[in-house]
């Protein structure tokens, strides 16, 4: 069997007998072994725990009904795994061991996945690249000079590479979409509250929301019915109806209307992105999907608007890293006459937070200090709240008329390796098409629609109505039956 | 300077407002399950949630929001339909996630007041009407310890099981004009909570903390002067004493053509002064923003009608309600309902058959003086309301003289036995008996001629000496009404 066998493919094999879930952790930690070397998609990998539990898999008295039976997943190392090291790509966060589970690892492992490993990922998921981890960036495994996407790169690279078949990914303002789309695989964010956030170390609260990571629609569709559903741990997790949504990807045609936001799309989209895009739209409206403008006259507010919240919520988030309780506190400095302690607490924050944090996570918790300060609050904070809430109505009306809204899930492939990390201005514009789904809350899926002519994967974003994830599963997926962009896989060397 | 005198100079006027916080009565913590018990093992009482760690989320616990209701409703305030949770971000060790949820815009209670008579030497005593601006739900931080360790010169340790117990801020408008007002209003505030059962009134454990905001204006001056915000009242007399110096201090300034600094101060309970703890310039911005981890807090109209339904009669109806039921004595009444305990304990008694006033009267006396002297709480009365109900009924009765009951009672208390059995027991039944009791007077008339003589001749005060003589005979068990009766007829017969 190939590396690329489907989450389908692997849990419906081990259901039946057909293949043992320790062969299958074997191959996908082989296949880590062979080619996380040139990728680093990988903080972690946690052979011994994998194998066990995939053994105690192969005796699961009901193995057979397990939906994710044997299926071996990479968990983003800002999802606390209990007992294994959890580190947001950070190296506050470097030797952090969470005595408990976030919800999702819970539910994963009690539909039978196999958690191999921590993929890395933009330090507390801030970038749009995974330079940002503090352990090194993580390759594109189409062109290895080439960045992955981020902040979920190590989660894309594990999956696109064919180490796992599934990928957990968080996404603020396009971190599961964005990497999915350069990595040319399937990533949806879920509705805000659809999955619970319990032990997602948190960089935006109000727009944060873990999502699966798969190579197709289906295996998504599966994965995200395991995740989704309330938790009273979370007080934003939704109470909303949890479907199968696998079993609903049965239509060939799609005979909904989709919306476009032509003046937005554009306006600074690499032409051969926007080719695939429309190609891509050809496709839908030949099977079945009407397709029409709409105008989202808030949209270009987007980007600023989500740095605002972002950032104000971020400096608040991250407050808790201050080596009092966990995680990197920087020693103590002997000063004065006579080498006697002169360490007060401030100085203690001080050196703790300037060593463990990096440039973006500082330029951030700088920004957000500023959005929230004593005189700014309202012109900052308040104003883009307000914006968001008219960003929000933009969709609203939007849906009146439509049922779904596609874009590029990224103005361009993917980039090299430095070429924007020294300018965060460019660096952010990344998120051009992604962040407004985070603000309005609103589900929305990247799926492969082609590749430039440097053969780097190019993304189809489609954004539906709040816990709607149905509808824009089962458009992804006629899109998906109807052409075979999911089929390529990358080079192995 | 010193600090002597209570009043400010005549030509100034004392303008105070405090802040309160009251623990709520909650079995666990405000926003996860650890116990708020007190006096555990440090940091026993502590999970992910209270101790702030990576990707833990708040739920919020009903209870305390009950609670707050109750609070809200017993000061007289407005319960916002819907309030809101903020972050007030700040670091500090104790606070272990770098903010404190609490609420800020929209608190849950407003527009309240409490109104009280000052106790005065005059028969009509002065009304004071305190308004309340605001109550506000919050938790607490955790303990900062010192002091008590072999390297305490170096360390500070910290103790999270407070961490997360839920609060109320109360917030007074700055009605209050003298330091005795603001004790009265204090202690008026104390017993309303523990009244109601929202708060055990513990200012030892620290359950029950007040700050005073505190300023002086020139008489007549509608503007307010600048104030000194006190901390560290935790006791009625510490409040009095802090509010007095502060009030002295300020005054000396003006007098000296100085002028007060906003700032923050710290009662030194043993040197008796406060000291600047910091500037207004120092001072934190809090930055506050809302808490995106936790929804609106709904109070609905059903909900505090529900919570208005359960409150028990409060303190100032309850006292009307003495008086028009029990005809008791204003004064009485006043007493009995300083507690709800209290006043419990005398309906008690009254509805097991005892006089309302003789209840009360002994209430006030003797069991008054054993719960003193053995520092009780009348809930934990060694003599329980039945009980005492059924020694007054063997005075009402006549079974046994006022004077025999106190001998009863101190028995009752040492014992635990009931009045019945000590007078069964140790044959303390009044003398009724005509006959015993003219055999008795025979006795002493028999022995003491010369007093017989002298009251026959005119000198009637002997007559008391030998009413003594015949009780003493009696072992004090004759019914002294039959004595008089008898020894007078045996006299002037």
């Amino acid at each position: 069997m190939t590396p690329f066998g489907t989450l389908r493919e692997i849990r419906d094999a081990v259901q039946s007998g057909a293949r043992r879930a320790v062969d299958v952790c074997e191959a996908s930690l082989a296949t880590i072994e062979s080619r996380d070397p040139a990728l680093h998609a990988f903080n972690t990998v946690v052979r011994d725990r994998a194998l066990a539990r995939a053994a105690a898999i192969d005796r699961h008295p009901s193995r057979s009904t397990l939906p994710l039976a044997g299926v071996p997943v990479a968990v983003k190392d800002n999802i606390c795994t209990s007992g294994v090291r959890t580190t947001a790509s950070s190296k506050i966060l470097e030797t952090f061991v969470p005595p408990y589970d976030a919800t999702v690892v819970q539910r994963l492992e009690a539909a039978g996945a196999i958690i191999v490993g921590k993929a890395n990922c933009d330090e507390f998921a801030m970038g749009s690249s995974t330079e940002t981890s503090a352990f090194g960036p993580t390759m594109n495994p189409w062109d290895t000079t080439k960045i992955p996407g981020g902040t979920s790169g190590g989660s894309a690279v594990a999956v696109a590479a064919g180490m796992t078949p599934l990928a957990l990914g968080s996404d603020t303002g396009g971190s599961i979409r964005q990497p999915a789309a350069l990595c040319g695989i399937v990533g949806l964010k879920p509705t805000y509250g659809r999955v619970s956030r319990y032990g997602l170390l948190a960089h935006a609260s109000s727009l944060d929301q873990i999502g699966p990571m798969t190579r197709t629609v289906d295996d998504a569709a599966i994965a995200l019915s395991v995740l989704a559903g309330h938790d009273a741990a979370d007080a934003t997790s939704a109470r909303a109806a949890v479907a199968d949504y696998a079993s609903a990807l049965t239509a060939d045609t799609a005979s909904l209307t989709i919306g476009i936001p032509r003046t937005l799309i554009d306006t600074g989209v690499d032409p051969e992105v926007g080719k695939a895009f429309y190609a891509a739209l050809d496709v839908l409206s030949g099977h079945g999907a009407t397709v029409i403008d709409i105008d989202l006259p808030h949209a270009g507010a987007a980007i600023p608007v989500y740095y605002l919240v972002s950032t104000a919520e971020a400096s608040s988030n991250l407050a808790r890293y201050d080596g009092v309780r966990f995680g990197y506190r920087a020693p103590s400095e002997a000063a004065g006459p006579g080498g006697r302690m002169q360490d007060d607490l401030k100085a203690m924050y001080g050196r703790t937070r300037a060593r463990g944090f990096g440039p973006e996570v500082k330029r951030r918790i700088m920004l957000g200090t500023y959005v929230l300060s004593a005189g700014y609050y309202d012109a900052y904070y308040l104003k883009a709240q307000k914006v968001r809430t008219l960003i929000r109505r933009d969709y609203e009306q939007a849906f009146a008329r439509v049922d779904v809204v596609a874009m590029p899930t990224s103005p361009t492939a993917a980039f090299t390796l430095g070429e924007k990390l020294s300018d965060p201005l460019q660096m952010y514009l990344a998120d051009i098409f992604t962040v407004s789904a985070n603000l309005s809350g609103l589900p929305a899926i990247s799926v492969p629609c082609g590749f430039t002519t440097s053969q780097l994967p190019i993304g189809l974003q489609l954004t539906g109505r709040l816990f709607d994830e149905a509808t824009i599963l089962q458009a992804a997926h006629v899109y998906e039956r109807h052409t075979s962009w999911w089929t390529h896989h990358p080079p192995s060397r | 300077m010193a600090a002597s005198t209570a009043a400010p100079l005549p030509q100034y006027e004392a303008v105070i407002g405090l802040e309160i916080h009251a623990q709520l009565q909650t079995a666990s913590k405000i926003f996860c399950g650890c116990s708020t018990a007190f006096g555990a093992p440090p940091n026993s009482h502590v999970c992910p949630v209270c101790l702030g760690f990576p990707g833990a989320l708040p739920v919020l616990n009903g209870a305390a929001v009950d609670f707050a209701i109750c609070a809200g409703l017993a000061l007289g305030c407005r319960i916002n339909e819907s309030s809101v949770f903020a972050r007030k971000n700040y670091f500090y060790p104790d606070l272990p996630k770098g903010y404190q949820i609490s609420q800020y815009e929209l608190p849950i209670a407003v527009d309240g007041a409490v109104e009280f008579t000052m106790p005065s030497d005059s028969a009509q005593g002065r009304h004071v009407r305190v308004g309340i601006t605001r109550a506000h739900m919050e938790e607490d931080a955790g303990k900062s310890l010192h002091e008590g360790f072999t390297d305490s010169d170096r360390k500070t340790y910290v103790d999270y099981n407070r961490s997360g117990v839920p609060l109320i801020e109360i917030v007074t408008e700055p009605d209050l004009r003298s330091a005795a007002d603001a004790a009265e209003f204090f202690t008026r505030l104390r017993a309303l909570l523990v009244w109601l059962g929202v708060n055990d009134g513990n200012m030892e454990e620290g359950s029950l903390r007040c700050d005073a905001n505190v300023s002086i204006r020139l008489r007549g001056n509608p503007t307010l002067g600048t104030k000194a915000e006190v901390k560290n009242l935790n006791s009625f007399r510490f409040l009095q004493k802090a509010i007095e110096y502060e009030i002295e201090r300020q005054t000396d300034l003006l007098e000296e053509g100085g002028r007060v600094v906003q700032e923050t101060r710290l009662w030194d309970a043993a040197a008796g002064v406060t000291v600047s703890m910091r500037s207004k310039e120092e001072a934190h911005d809090y930055r506050y923003f809302p808490e995106p981890d936790l929804p609106r807090v709904h109070a609905d109209p059903a909900r505090v009608d529900r919570i208005r339904v359960a409150m028990p009669e409060l303190p100032p109806v309850r006292r009307q309600r003495f008086v028009a039921d029990y005809r008791l004595p204003d004064y009485d009444a006043t007493q009995l309902t300083e507690s709800r305990a209290m006043s419990e304990y005398f309906e008690a008694a009254v509805h097991a058959g005892a006089p309302a006033k003789a209840v009360s009267n002994w209430m006030m006396g003797d069991l008054a003086r054993v719960l003193k002297e053995r520092r009780l709480d009348i809930a934990c009365s060694p003599v329980p309301a039945a009980r005492l109900a059924g020694l007054l009924s063997l005075i009402e009765r006549g079974t046994i003289s006022g004077a025999i009951a106190k001998t009863v009672f101190e028995t009752m208390v040492a014992t635990g036995r009931t009045a019945d059995d000590i007078v069964k027991a140790e044959g303390l039944t009044q003398i009724d008996d005509e006959s015993a009791i003219v055999g008795l007077i025979q006795g002493v008339l028999d022995a003491n001629a010369d007093a017989v003589a002298a009251y026959r001749g005119g000198k009637t005060t002997t007559f008391g000496f030998l009413v003594g003589q015949v009780m003493k005979q009696a072992a004090g068990k004759a019914n002294p009404k039959r004595v008089n009766e008898l020894l007078k007829r045996a006299l002037d017969s």
